[in-house]
């Protein structure tokens, strides 16, 4: 177990998202939380990335309460990627890249060459060599999300964190960032989870769906567990058909209508 | 097939990462960022050898310098050293304190816009300062206090109103934007009482405050220069300390946390070094405008990357207070105050590099 939290409830001052939830991740996966909007998707991966503090219960990495670790020592093992990072303007993706070093550099040691080798290395894995010396503002929405995966990758951790990544990327550099994500995965063994809206595209790349609503936990397992017609019903309000994807035989869906709100 | 010619953006250019590692030590760095404070530097040296070397009885560049170095004759010492040298230091130690500052909150609050000015600490320094100009002399203690103590109250004032500003602002650490919406308000109120004052004031008095409030270094002299002197000596060391963090906190809060930056401590050490440096030196010379908003810009421009850097822009700050200076003692009438002068040259100096800049990013 990597990564688990153990009855967190959640809290944004008075305002209750998530409460008494129980999530254990283990090393290797690569896990897709889904969840209309508001369910508190978003904060359980803040809570577990120890960005929010639980007002209740802990988020335990590697056996051990996340918020009492050092954040440097956590920031080693995991790492993490908000849903719109900012990137100041006239950074270069080599310099965003570098700066994933962060966790791993001190006063003396502020660029060794294992940095260095690190960063070419993620660079060149991410296919963002010929780009590096350019403005990260000045690369198109999908060349963006690539140069902060590189950064992630040259952090070094084990854990990836990532909250939406293809938020306002079209189709295409949806597949792109995911496929990317994906190799990060099989290729390179590091646990991911991520927070997904598009469900066809979470149940294709992830080995493990989380589905929630109102700040429960709804349904847990793979995507042919979870991704059925009545669940979509319960967690979504949608009326939909499962197919197998004609691609990868994964679940897919195919949205019929929307189901009335019941009252209140 | 035509080749197309890769669109890289100007602001890459031709000045690679440099690797600098001696055993355990490592660093990175671009050949502009080290070039630019040193060229700066001497451009400063010169500058503040020609001001010495102007007023009623001029000397040349050569012998200010010759004097500087330690030889020189004992007229030209005594001028150099004891007459002239006391407002220079503290024109050189006041723009490196502003110049500083600036690029620390500019960087802390994300904002090019954001200076010591909006942090409140200039506007509670003049509340302190204004005060003991016009209430000061009303009583005999008051003269006591005011000949002692203008300093002391700016810097008083200072503080206490960027504390109040911190107090106002903070809610589970410091976000860059509401601390700069709480400090535009309460820099207001600050205003608002010394314009309260003024109104209350003899035209003496108001004539004496408007020029602190402007900033000038009129009969500046090692009184003023030495606390300058002892804050910068603590307080530069650690801005430059603190810069590998910055480099991370410009990034959003998540992202810096992300690092492994525990991000309430590393911006509050930012926020009170930044405010500390603005208060000495406002303190010494009033609140020399510009000094601190638009260095930083200047500074980054010139070194490039995307934060402004610290030792250019310490180094910058002196350079537009001395020069500043020169302009307000030999081409104005006496006593101009220095805060009009530093307006004048530095603002067309960046909209000058702005507009270059986007020339160059349109070629």
């Amino acid at each position: 177990m990597r990564l688990a939290a153990d009855g967190v409830r959640l809290a944004y001052g008075d305002k209750v998202v998530v409460s008494d939830l129980d999530l254990q991740l283990t090393d290797g996966s690569f896990t897709a939380i889904v969840g209309p909007n508001g369910c508190g998707k978003s904060t359980l991966l803040r809570a577990l990335g120890r960005l929010l503090r639980p007002t209740a219960g802990a988020v335990l990495l590697d056996g051990r309460a996340i918020t009492s670790t050092p954040t440097k020592e956590v920031a080693k093992v995991l790492g993490l990627l908000p849903q719109t990072p900012l990137a100041p303007e006239g950074l270069t993706v080599a310099d965003l890249v570098a700066r994933g070093r962060h966790p791993h550099q001190s006063w003396l040691r502020q660029w060794s060459s294992d940095d260095e080798a690190v960063v070419t290395e993620a660079l060149t894995w991410t296919d963002m060599v010929e780009l590096a010396d350019s403005p990260v503002d000045a690369l198109s929405g999908g060349q963006r999300q690539r140069a902060w995966i590189s950064m992630a990758l040259a952090q070094g951790t084990d854990l990836l964190l990532l909250d939406e990544p293809t938020t306002y990327l079209d189709l295409a550099h949806q597949v792109d960032v995911l496929e990317l994500v994906g190799r990060l995965h099989t290729e390179r063994g590091r646990t991911v989870v991520v927070v997904l809206h598009d469900l066809n595209l979470a149940a294709r790349y992830a080995e493990r769906l989380v589905a929630m609503k109102d700040g429960v936990l709804v349904a847990s397992g793979t995507p042919e567990e979870v991704l059925t017609e009545q669940l979509l019903a319960e967690v979504f309000e949608l009326e939909a058909r499962v197919v197998p994807d004609p691609v990868t035989g994964t679940p897919m869906v195919v949205p019929v209508r929307r189901l009335r709100r019941r009252p209140g | 097939m035509t080749a197309v010619a890769p669109t890289r953006a100007p602001a890459a250019g031709p000045d690679p990462r440099r690797t600098l590692r001696i055993g355990r030590l490592s660093t990175a760095y671009r050949r502009r960022q080290l070039a630019v404070p040193l060229l700066v530097l001497l451009v400063l040296v010169l500058t503040a050898a020609v001001s010495l070397g102007r007023g009623d009885y001029p000397i040349s560049v050569l012998d200010v310098l010759r004097v500087l170095v330690g030889a020189g004759d004992d007229t030209q010492r005594f001028i150099v050293l004891e007459l002239r040298a006391p407002r220079t230091t503290v024109a050189v130690l006041v723009g490196t304190a502003l110049g500083l500052s600036g690029a620390l909150i500019q960087t802390f609050a994300r904002n090019p816009l954001a200076s010591p000015d909006v942090l409140g600490v200039t506007g509670g320094a003049a509340v302190g300062a204004v005060a003991v100009i016009v209430l000061g002399g009303a009583t005999t203690a008051g003269r006591l206090l005011g000949g002692l103590g203008l300093a002391a109250a700016a810097l008083a004032g200072g503080l206490l109103m960027a504390l109040l500003v911190f107090g106002l602002a903070w809610n589970q650490g410091l976000d860059g934007y509401r601390l700069v919406l709480v400090g535009i308000g309460l820099s207001a109120m600050a205003l608002a009482v010394v314009r309260y004052l003024l109104t209350r004031s003899t035209i003496q008095d108001a004539a004496v405050a408007n020029v602190w409030i402007t900033g000038s270094l009129n009969g500046r002299g090692w009184d003023q220069a030495l606390p300058l002197a002892v804050a910068l000596l603590v307080l530069l060391p650690v801005s430059l300390a603190l810069s590998r963090v910055l480099g991370a906190l410009q990034f959003g809060d998540d992202t810096a946390r992300g690092l492994g930056v525990r991000v309430p401590l590393a911006q509050a050490v930012t926020v009170v070094v930044a405010v500390a440096l603005a208060a000495f030196a406002v303190s010494a010379a009033g609140p020399v405008q510009f000094v601190a908003l638009v260095v930083p810009q200047i500074a980054v421009r010139l070194t490039g990357g995307s934060r402004p850097p610290l030792l250019a822009a310490g180094l910058l700050g002196a350079l537009l207070v001395v020069a500043s200076d020169l302009v307000a003692r030999t081409v104005l009438p006496e006593s101009f105050p220095v805060g009009v002068v530093t307006s004048v040259v530095g603002a067309p100096y960046l909209l000058w590099l702005l507009v270059r800049g986007r020339r160059l990013a349109t070629l």
